[in-house]
């Protein structure tokens, strides 16, 4: 048996420490790479691009790109660049995630708090929500869609998506409310407040971790969802996926890489920022609960 | 008629019977302990006071009101739970208030009775802290203040100490007897303490798997367990319940306990209903405050009978001194004084107070004597 004595178990750390730098560095860059790629392409002339070296840093740096893929690169038949499916894609996100997270939150309420006979097969038929694949809904939520008359419209769109996200979010929120004390409820009935006062007053202030996880996972999915968007929208409420797709994928003219790029990326932004921004209050909210003990 | 009465309650989760025919009364003023060991049925009963729980069967009166089909918040109760339940997103002095804001009370006046509160509980520096900025014998003392601001007809506590360090638990303790002795409500208090139960009640209920096992005084409950279980119960260190054979003896009869090694040991008792089974195998029950030196014994006591045991362990305890020995197969403690000075295994007297002794019938565990 070898004593390590303390000089050498330094020395192996450091070079393990090292290698595991190295290996992280190498995923770093290989995982960046695509978003250098894009970031680089899209701010230089075509001219550039068709040189051939897209690794290269621009030489001309120009933000004609930027501008053309939001107000003037032909998408379709019409010249419009991408900024009216942009607002599209606004439009049906924020209600979409915002009520299927309150569903999602009220259906884990009732579902922890105010047991019922034969909750268990309830919320075992909404994980089964989980597991269906979109493909096979389409047909029949395009039926119930015309019957409701909201086929190819945004409200249609947010009602296919606050549908197939109930099953996520109710798991998320059971999960959470499931570790909730029930002391809490019980003192709350006690002091006479009702089923929603408890929700809105006790339950939700108390579950911020959870919604900024369920509207991350929530966002993500709706804003990038393609099938969805090309099954039951119509020119004017296409989703920004839709639009991109189109855009890049013309048939005729003068293939403008710079301008797909820029709007790849301008498609890309929201939930990269929605990442950034409520990723970092995750993070806060699981240490603050983690040290109130 | 009582205060709070409880009528042959019954609750069944499914086939489970959790509470099997319940009856108790408690007077205005009084302060009931339910006490009895984990899954007995006395928090189930106290959540069925407070509403929190349907009832299967039975009645429940406060102040002459049948409140059995009340929602909690009109059966003019408050309840301190045991983790507290303070809402987390709320102020210390929001929490005590949540209640009347519920109700609807105007802002001034809540506030007014916010600060009374809080004065008498001594947290007035703490209302705008968050509950997680709190420690646990100030969220302890929130917890009260939300349920004395609603000034109830009937407090409800689940084990409101457990959750406390040791000194702590004894300082809430002697303030919650405080309270209750100023306020003069009825309180009902659960607790799987029984020190807690000695101390704050005024009528205790032992509870047992949803049965009442005895329900009185706590001297009753003390110096008279109806059963083997009550005074296994209560106590502590608890109850010797030795195995013994009862021997007519002249005009008493003797309770004869086997000794390893030695003759059987002889304690007279003057106890008449105790001739009736002669003869008979019983469970002898002595406190360990009844076991102790023949100077440390009770001058008082009539029936002292002194005998000479061998020591097995001795366990100072500053106060007193636990002195180990074994009668009838099973270890007894003595409770001596502590500047005794007493060496493991060597023989010294016993005094056998014997006008404690309580006995049990071996098989139905009923007291008989």
């Amino acid at each position: 048996m070898s004593q390590a004595t303390p000089e050498t178990a330094v020395r192996t750390s450091l070079l393990v420490r090292a290698l595991i730098y190295a290996v992280l560095l190498i995923f770093a860059v290989y995982y960046l790479l695509p978003l250098f790629v894009m970031l680089v392409n899209s701010v230089k002339p075509l001219d550039e691009i068709r040189q051939g070296n897209m690794l290269a840093l621009p030489q001309v740096f120009t933000l004609d790109p930027w501008r053309s893929a939001w107000s003037t690169a032909q998408i379709g038949v019409q010249p419009t660049g991408l900024r009216p499916y942009f607002i599209n894609s606004v439009l049906m996100v924020i209600p979409a995630v915002a009520i299927s997270t309150l569903l999602g939150a009220m259906n884990g309420y009732v579902l922890t708090k105010w047991r019922f006979r034969g909750d268990g097969i309830v919320f075992g038929l909404l994980l089964f929500a989980c597991f269906i694949p979109f493909q096979i809904v389409l047909i029949p939520m395009a039926r119930i869609l015309g019957l409701l008359g909201l086929a190819g419209s945004t409200p249609g769109l947010v009602l296919v998506h606050v549908i197939y996200g109930l099953g996520f979010t109710t798991l998320f929120f059971r999960n959470y409310y499931d570790a909730f004390p029930t002391e809490l409820i019980r003192a709350a009935q006690i002091d006479g407040a009702g089923f929603f006062r408890i929700f809105w007053r006790i339950l939700l202030p108390s579950s911020g971790p959870i919604i900024v996880v369920t509207v991350i996972w929530q966002f993500t999915n709706i804003w990038n969802d393609f099938l969805f968007g090309a099954s039951f929208a119509d020119v004017d409420s296409q989703p920004v996926t839709i639009a991109l797709n189109n855009l890049v994928s013309s048939s005729t003219g003068v293939k403008e890489y710079n301008v797909h790029f820029a709007g790849a990326v301008l498609a890309a932004l929201p939930t990269l920022i929605v990442y950034i921004v409520s990723g970092r209050y995750f993070v806060r909210g699981l240490m603050a609960g983690a040290v109130k003990g | 008629m009582a205060f709070l009465e409880i009528n042959n309650l019954h609750k069944r989760f499914g086939a489970v019977d959790v509470l099997k025919g319940i009856n108790l009364q408690v007077d205005e003023g009084g302060f009931l302990v339910l006490v009895g060991p984990s899954g007995c049925g006395k928090s189930t009963l106290l959540n069925t006071i407070a509403g929190l729980e349907t009832i299967s069967e039975g009645e429940i009166r406060i102040n002459g009101r049948a409140v059995n089909d009340l929602h909690p918040s009109q059966r003019d109760i408050a309840m301190v739970f045991q983790s507290y339940a303070l809402y987390p997103n709320m102020s210390v002095g929001q929490n005590i208030a949540f209640g009347m804001e519920m109700r609807g009370v105007p802002k001034a006046e809540r506030d007014k009775a916010v600060a009374e509160v809080a004065k008498t509980l001594q947290i007035s520096h703490l209302l705008d802290r968050k509950p997680s900025q709190l420690s646990g014998g100030q969220r302890q003392r929130v917890a009260m203040g939300r349920a004395l601001v609603r000034n109830p007809q009937v407090f409800l506590f689940d084990e409101p100490l457990s959750n406390l360090d040791a000194k702590l638990r004894v300082d809430m303790r002697t303030e919650i007897k405080r309270l209750h002795q100023s306020m003069k409500t009825t309180i009902v208090y659960v607790t799987h303490d029984q020190i807690e139960a000695m101390t704050l009640a005024t009528k205790i209920a032992v509870l047992k798997d949803g049965l009442l096992q005895q329900f009185g005084t706590p001297h009753e409950i003390y110096n008279n367990p109806a059963n083997l279980f009550v005074a296994d119960f209560m106590g502590s260190p608890a109850m010797n319940l030795i195995p013994a054979k009862i021997e007519a003896n002249g005009a008493g009869c003797a309770v004869v306990l086997a000794r390893d090694g030695n003759p059987p040991l002889h304690l007279r008792a003057a106890n008449e209903a105790l001739r009736a089974h002669a003869g008979q195998e019983v469970i002898f029950g002595l406190r360990p405050e009844a076991i102790t030196d023949e100077s440390g014994a009770d001058r008082m006591a009539g029936g002292v009978v002194k005998a000479d045991c061998q020591v097995e362990v001795v366990e100072p305890a500053g106060a007193d001194t636990y002195v180990v020995t074994r009668l009838g197969g099973r270890e007894v403690i003595g409770r001596m004084r502590s500047d005794m000075q007493v060496a493991p295994h060597s023989t010294v007297p016993f005094a056998f107070n014997m006008d404690k002794a309580v006995f049990f019938d071996p098989k139905s565990e009923r007291r008989i004597a």
